[in-house]
């Protein structure tokens, strides 16, 4: 074999070379990148907007009806230490006491009553439970902190629980802070966490939230009377006759006034139950375990009527059901308004199309005029047509159809919202179906008749197959327009006639209950992608065309 | 046009007219008749009214005045529907969401024909037309040539007396044309069918029509068999519109029977076959065809008047040879000769004379 015979046989066996011997394969992506970078660019502003506008979001929205952070970011120690109780009768006095510092700092940071209304959704009355619990937890400490203040004046002063709990490094610094600058990062006393535990850190929690919320000197601010309920805690549980560090005799005697039968306690049990009587039902317990972990199902299983309950999931009792109902309504309500809008609208796209140009742009206008018109204007027109004392009841009085006392009652319900709606997205309904119709040749009409078919087999047989894809996009997206709508039945639907998307609008701007809302809008798109899939198996999306 | 022999007329048309817009006919007093079993083929240039005379008699267009007879029963009032003629569409119109077997079944269908009976017609048909392993295809996946095929035998299926073809062939590229105008004349012969079949293209017309019927202006302008058209040719817009063809302008000089002499504008003189000019001093054009004049005086008759003409051009073509002249003030003269082995070639720059028959040179209208 000489090489002239093998050399293309290897040719053929390796990679294609371009002309410089590069690998083609190689050549050509490198030709093809700057075309896809320019592509890229052109499209880039507009992919932006999209995902900053939209995908963003979107995708948002689909976090927030799991998501649950609230609870254990505001109360980190309660959830903890529930997640070992068996949810039988009262928690042990260790949850009430961690339930106790937990709030007390949510209370002074003002966010126990957003974890309130959270919780309100899902047991009535937990809102005003939280927001009372937060004015009364300073009574629960004042009993310590009276005590404490009574033996010493001390213990209600600045100064000395700073120079006992800081370091000595931290207070020269705190002490040459002046007003606008930085605080310097609070430090513990070395030691003083084994000895004080309790009492530490609640004097870190004390410090962090007077150095970051108040931006004021610990030097200057005495601590809460939660330090106060620690540092009692740890007087009755250890001994401190040994203790040497600063304002030593202060503690000591302090020690010793625990020690002694007339110091007065308050368990946190009780404390709580002082507050209110409700703190000793196991109901709010249960539903803070229940809703403990940072995720939680619960809104979506609130928007198909049915809740979370320490036995497991249940349905809701039949008065409290909404959601479901809804639902239906919507899908039902959207399937008339589409079936009405093909209805209606295929006659008009059929003429439109048939019809010369000329003449059909002239009528297109009539089709598009609606569109120049407010929404707004044109649903408050259909309330003045339909409404009791409206044109259409008077007209049917006047003619004796209607007696004047049994006037018609065509607002206000799932009627007025049905007419309203199909006029309004009629045009979305006649567009894509005019665009398919205009391209259907009139030839396919003259042959079969041609071979014999009457006028109705003609249209029946060969004309509306054709015209199918047309009503395919008209409902498509009159259909997702419709289950979305939000405008029309708001003020044409009365009761009965509102859609999902109503009460979506309620719980984002009225009950302020986002998760809820972000659920039922997660479950309506969904539905809509679900519908749109069936929609694809059973018509086949190639068979959708806008024109 | 007056056409002979409308009692045994298969289809009539008797004086038609046919006008749009109220101002002007499309078609103007058509009177034209077909035995049963003709190829007759409607040529004409685009706008002379024959697709509108097709539309007519398949019954999407009603007539404006005049009777339109198909086997001796006047049709103007009766539905397309219900005509039963066949028809092909120039885009074919095969029906895009049904297969080629059902577009075929749906014409029996319609008429309401048994399942098995319409099976054994629909595989006739396909078998017909060589597309018997196509039943189950959507005429997108068929090839322009296949589609014409379909549909021809969708036109045929339910087996119409009276098929009506409209530029059946314009979208095929030339090869499959001349091949379906074959496969389309033996097909209407061997099943005895009448044809009456509308183009624009004249060679389409002259190799499948028994007889053609040019139009112009809403008019039939000559309805003659294929051989008679090109040969003799009644007035200039067939010579002109048939073939390739020299005009020359002049007079009529004197009229002697079947023979008159023309003064040509230039002075010349020529002898001519006088055809629809009629006294001494008329306007006339005459009309030579390319492959009937000579220049070899030997084969030229004695006496017979000859022009000088000198060579402009010699285009080689393979078969034949195009030599353009010069004559009479006319350069677009052409003169077409055979490829023969004794055949001169004439260089540009030859002045040579030329002559022919004189009836080969017909004295038409002036217009």
């Amino acid at each position: 074999m000489t090489a002239s015979t093998t050399d293309p046989e290897k040719a053929a066996k390796g990679p294609m070379l371009a002309a410089d011997g590069t690998p083609l394969k190689k050549s050509l992506s490198r030709a093809l990148r700057v075309q896809k970078l320019r592509a890229l660019a052109l499209v880039a502003p507009l992919l932006i907007f999209v995902l900053v506008t939209f995908i963003a979001p979107i995708a948002d929205m689909l976090f927030r009806s799991v998501e649950n952070q609230i609870v254990s970011d505001t109360m980190p120690r309660t959830t903890k230490a529930l997640g070992d109780w068996d949810g039988t009768g009262l928690p042990p006095e260790v949850v009430f006491e961690d339930a106790y510092y937990d709030l007390f700092v949510a209370a002074e940071r003002k966010e126990h009553t957003r974890l309130g209304s959270r919780l309100n959704y899902e047991l009535t009355g937990a809102s005003s439970l939280f927001r009372k619990s937060g004015r009364g937890l300073d009574e629960l400490g004042e009993v310590y902190q009276d005590q404490f203040k009574d033996l010493d004046k001390n213990w209600d002063e600045a100064q000395p629980w700073a120079e006992m709990m800081g370091s000595d490094d931290w207070l020269a610094k705190e002490a040459a802070w002046e007003k606008g600058e930085r605080l310097p990062k609070f430090e513990l006393r070395d030691g003083v966490d084994e000895l004080l535990p309790r009492t530490a850190e609640q004097y870190a929690a004390f410090a962090t939230f007077t150095h970051n919320d108040d931006r004021k000197s610990l030097l200057k601010e005495e601590p809460w009377s939660a330090v106060h309920t620690a540092l009692y805690q740890d007087l009755a549980a250890n001994d401190y006759s040994g203790y040497s560090g600063p304002h030593a005799d202060m503690l000591k005697a302090a020690d010793t006034l625990v020690a002694s039968p007339d110091f007065q306690t308050l368990p946190f049990k009780d404390g709580f139950g002082e507050i209110d009587k409700d703190w000793l039902e196991p109901g709010i317990w249960r539903t803070l375990k229940l809703y403990a972990p940072k995720y939680t199902s619960g809104y979506f299983l609130n928007s198909v009527d049915m809740k979370l309950t320490p036995e497991g999931v249940e349905a809701r009792p039949q008065n409290e059901r909404i959601y479901i109902m809804l639902f239906k309504r919507t899908l039902f309500m959207s399937l008339v308004i589409t079936c009405s809008c093909i209805l209606l609208g295929y006659p008009v796209a059929y003429i439109l199309s048939n019809l010369p140009s000329r003449t059909a742009n002239l009528l297109m206008i009539l089709v598009l005029l609606p569109f120049w018109t407010s929404l707004l204007v044109r649903t408050s027109a259909w309330k003045i047509m339909l409404q009791q004392q409206g044109v259409i009841n008077d007209v049917l009085v006047w003619i004796g159809l209607v007696s004047d006392d049994a006037r018609l009652t065509m607002i206000n319900n799932q009627f007025g919202t049905i007419v309203a709606m199909t006029h309004i997205l009629l045009p979305f309904m006649i567009l894509p179906m005019y665009s398919v119709m205009s391209t259907i040749p009139k030839t396919y009409v003259r042959a079969a008749k041609s071979l014999g078919a009457t006028d109705w087999t003609t249209f029946w047989r060969v004309y509306f197959p054709q015209s199918v894809p047309g009503i395919g996009a008209g409902s498509i997206l009159v259909f997702i327009l419709a289950i979305g709508y939000y405008i029309t039945p708001e003020i044409v639907g009365g009761t009965t006639g509102t859609f999902i998307s109503n009460r979506i609008a309620y719980h984002i701007s009225t009950s302020l209950n986002w998760g809820l809302a972000a659920a039922l809008g997660s479950i309506l798109l969904a539905v809509v992608l679900l519908l749109y899939w069936a929609y694809d198996r059973i018509v086949g999306i190639d068979n959708v065309k806008l024109g | 046009m007056q056409d002979t022999g409308t009692s045994d007329a298969f289809v009539a048309f008797e004086r038609v007219q046919k006008s749009y817009d109220g101002e002007t006919l499309v078609v103007k007093d058509l009177n034209l008749s077909l035995p049963k079993g003709e190829f007759l083929t409607m040529l004409g240039p685009s706008g002379s009214g024959k697709t509108t005379c097709l539309m007519m008699l398949a019954g999407f267009e009603t007539a404006t005045h005049g009777e339109i007879k198909l086997d001796g029963k006047p049709i103007n009032n009766i539905p397309p529907h219900k005509r039963g003629i066949g028809m092909v569409f120039q885009n074919y119109a095969l029906f895009p969401h049904m297969t080629v077997a059902e577009n075929l079944s749906f014409p029996l269908e319609v008429r309401k024909i048994g399942k098995s009976d319409r099976e054994a017609k629909v595989k006739r048909a396909l078998d017909m037309v060589e597309m018997g392993a196509f039943g189950g295809r959507r005429p997108a996946q068929l090839s322009g040539g296949q589609q014409q095929r379909i549909a021809l035998a969708r036109a045929l299926v339910f087996e119409p007396e009276l098929v009506l073809m409209d530029e059946p062939l314009g979208a095929l590229d030339k090869q499959l044309r001349e091949k379906m105008q074959f496969e389309i004349t033996s097909l209407a012969h061997q099943l005895g069918i009448t044809t009456v079949y509308v183009t624009h293209d004249q060679t389409e017309a002259l190799t499948m029509s028994d007889r053609v019927a040019v139009f112009n202006d809403g008019r039939i302008q000559q309805l003659a068999p294929p051989d008679i058209l090109y040969e003799e040719p009644e007035n200039s817009f067939v010579a002109q519109f048939i073939g390739e063809n020299n005009t020359l302008e002049g007079t009529v000089a004197e009229i002697n029977g079947d023979r008159c002499v023309v003064k040509l504008d230039g002075g010349e003189v020529i002898d001519a076959k006088p055809v629809n000019v009629s006294k001494v001093g008329e306007r006339t054009r005459v009309s030579i065809r390319p492959e009937r004049v000579e220049y070899n005086k030997d084969r030229l008759q004695q006496g017979a008047h000859t022009l000088k003409a000198k060579v402009l051009e010699f285009i080689y073509m393979g078969d034949i040879f195009r030599t353009r002249l010069e004559v009479a003030g006319n350069r677009e003269f052409v003169i077409k000769t055979r490829n023969a082995p004794d055949q001169v070639r004439l260089s540009p720059g030859t002045e040579i004379e030329i002559g022919w028959l004189p009836e080969d040179c017909r004295a038409l209208d002036a217009n």
